[in-house]
């Protein structure tokens, strides 16, 4: 206890002296946004660790190829001594589909507990007792799977490559070849075009993925995974057998895989390794981009309304 | 203008009714303990004022509606809902730092040198720290926020005695300054009653007590009376009546000071007492009818 002139219970309000509280200055400029995002990456180590563990193994698995097959560039294909043909920049492509891959499932999983395991934690009431608001929350959290995970997956996969591509070239001039040949069997810098072209189509093609698992984190009590993917397997099951179709499940499906409007006829079904066949504008341009943007967009609207009322489980 | 004012106050779940027409007023620059039993309305009332539930009736808080000017209130708000609610993962350098980012009336040297007083290490997890020391970093945060209303919900929840009684020095001693407004519910009332200026009883979402902490003490009076003046005591209609070691101690609502002392000994009540006759009282009223 201090002395009793320093607190006065009941006192009469003292605003007008320079008090404590009168003291202190001016309301400082904040960044709700930015440290919404930042501690968003603090919490989920899995954004950055789940993309390094896949670059890993992949490396792991390059350099033990390289080692079993001195002298000639591993592609992933050896087993049993019997060697597909498989192109040279295979590797690279292997690394580009995993590291996106993750990204996609660290992805799901990241936004199915991000408005989930803050109810279950009761840390929501810590989060609400500051002046960040429902919108600015949901937003920051919509921000990871849409621009911070592409950008780690781009990253990732454009140094897993670099260190494939160094160790190639270290390996072909071990064995004598000639290191231009390499270069020109490999477009690398074509491929990272590809590679951030694509890590950031698939970021925003998949808008209403994000956006739905956000809003069934905000609404599950439990097993946000099974609410996630239960109802739309529902929808898919009752319009067979009431209607006979599926175009519900077509739906899903097309949006599961990679936008076929982003990049032109040629490339569909086969590996992208050349800028040509990147087709933007007919991405841009394309209904099911713009549906996609909606859709995620009222996912995202409807989980910020959630979050309002929802209490800790 | 009030810092609180509610007219009717509503909040049903389903069927069950959790605030039933509360009306309130708290002034600035006061610190109220809303006492009541488990369930009776408490968490449900100051969720209200707080914005982070909707309701029926009038409230307005700091001259805002809660619910529909949330964001806004924050800022002048703030609260501890529950003494476990830090994030486990985080730093204690990194909650200083998120909280400096977020809040425009945050001082973080005032939380610095409340922290420095204390053993909790900047590089330490939350999940690291005890739970006394949890309260601390806590209590270093919103005490370092410059807000005009603090909602402290069962703050000491859990925490030992020197803990506890650390918690309200700090609060008197380096936060309230008479012109902030402080709620705490508690159930540890004898704690907190030097600490409030006004105090609130609420039972089945209604309040059935509510005033100052100088009328409370003017009003009621406990009188542990001398055996051969039971009778006479009891004439003069207590509100209370309990056993202590083998004393009669009796609890009067609006009697004379002089003329109770006349029959034993006299002093105030502790809340405490206070509150098992008004809200024991109400609860065997209600068995006896039912």
């Amino acid at each position: 206890m201090s002395s009793p002139s320093d607190i006065v219970p009941g006192a009469a309000p003292r605003a007008d002296l320079p008090g404590r509280a009168t003291a202190s200055v001016a309301p400082t400029p904040t960044r709700p946004f930015f440290w919404s995002v930042r501690r968003e990456l603090w919490e989920n180590g899995s954004i950055w660790i789940a993309p390094l563990s896949a670059a890993g193994v992949i490396l792991v698995g390059f350099l033990l190829a390289l080692a079993n097959l001195p002298g000639r560039v591993p592609s992933f294909g050896g087993r049993g001594g019997v060697r597909h043909a498989l192109p040279p920049e295979a590797p690279y492509g292997i690394v580009a589909v995993v590291l996106l891959v993750t990204a996609i499932i660290v992805g799901v999983f990241y936004c199915l507990g991000a408005l989930n395991a803050e109810r279950r934690d009761r840390t929501i009431l810590f989060w609400k007792s500051l002046p960040v608001s429902d919108l600015t929350t949901v937003a920051a959290k919509a921000f990871i799977p849409l621009v911070v995970l592409p950008i780690v997956a781009f990253v990732v996969a454009a140094l897993t490559q670099g260190v494939i591509l160094g160790l190639s070239a270290a390996s072909a001039a071990a064995s004598g070849s000639k290191l231009a040949a390499l270069m020109t069997d490999v477009p690398f810098f074509s491929m990272l075009g590809v590679l951030a072209y694509t890590a950031a189509v698939v970021a925003i093609w998949y808008a209403p993925v994000w956006g739905w698992c956000l809003l069934v984190g905000a609404w599950a009590r439990r097993v946000a995974f099974l609410w996630a993917v239960a109802p739309p397997l529902a929808i898919c099951v009752i319009e067979r057998i009431a209607f006979g179709s599926s175009f519900f499940a077509h739906l899903i499906g097309s949006r599961l895989n990679p936008p076929l409007a982003a990049f032109s006829a040629p490339a569909q079904g086969r590996m992208v390794i050349d800028l040509g066949v990147l087709d933007p504008v007919g991405f841009l341009t394309s209904p099911g981009l713009w549906l996609g943007l909606a859709a995620g967009a009222g996912f995202a609207a409807a989980a910020v309304w959630v979050r309002r009322y929802r209490d800790p489980i | 203008m009030a810092c609180i004012e509610a007219r009717g106050l509503r909040k049903t779940y389903g069927s069950a009714v959790a605030l039933d027409g509360v009306d309130l007023k708290v002034e600035a620059g006061r610190i109220l303990g809303l006492i009541g039993p488990n369930g009776a309305g408490k968490s449900t009332a100051l969720k209200a004022i707080l914005g982070l539930t909707p309701y029926q009736g009038e409230l307005t808080v700091l001259g805002r509606h809660p619910w529909r000017e949330r964001d806004q209130l924050m800022r002048e708000v703030s609260f501890i809902a529950d003494v476990a609610v830090l994030p486990r993962w985080m730093r204690v350098s990194q909650a200083l730092d998120y909280v400096a980012g977020v809040h425009p009336r945050f001082d973080r040297a005032k939380a610095e040198a409340f922290l420095a007083r204390t053993t909790i290490r900047r590089t330490s997890k939350v999940r690291e720290l005890s739970k006394g020391m949890v309260v601390q970093l806590h209590l270093a945060i919103v005490m370092a926020i410059d807000a005009r209303l603090l909602v402290l919900d069962e703050p000491t929840l859990g925490l030992d005695l020197l803990y506890r009684k650390q918690f309200y020095d700090n609060l008197l001693d380096d936060y309230f300054d008479g012109s902030r407004t402080i709620i705490v519910t508690t159930h540890q009332v004898e704690e907190v009653q030097h600490v409030l200026t006004d105090l609130m009883f609420i039972d089945r979402g209604r309040i059935v007590l509510s005033c100052s902490m100088e009328d409370f003490e003017a009003r009621y009076l406990e009188l542990t009376v001398r055996p051969d003046q039971l009778a006479a005591a009891r004439a003069l209609k207590p509100i209370n009546e309990r056993q202590a070691i083998g004393r009669c101690i009796l609890l009067f609502d609006h009697a004379e000071r002089e003329q109770l002392a006349a029959l034993g000994e006299v002093r105030t009540p502790g809340i405490a007492d206070l509150f098992v006759a008004v809200i024991g009282g109400r609860t065997q009223d209600l068995r006896g009818a039912a």
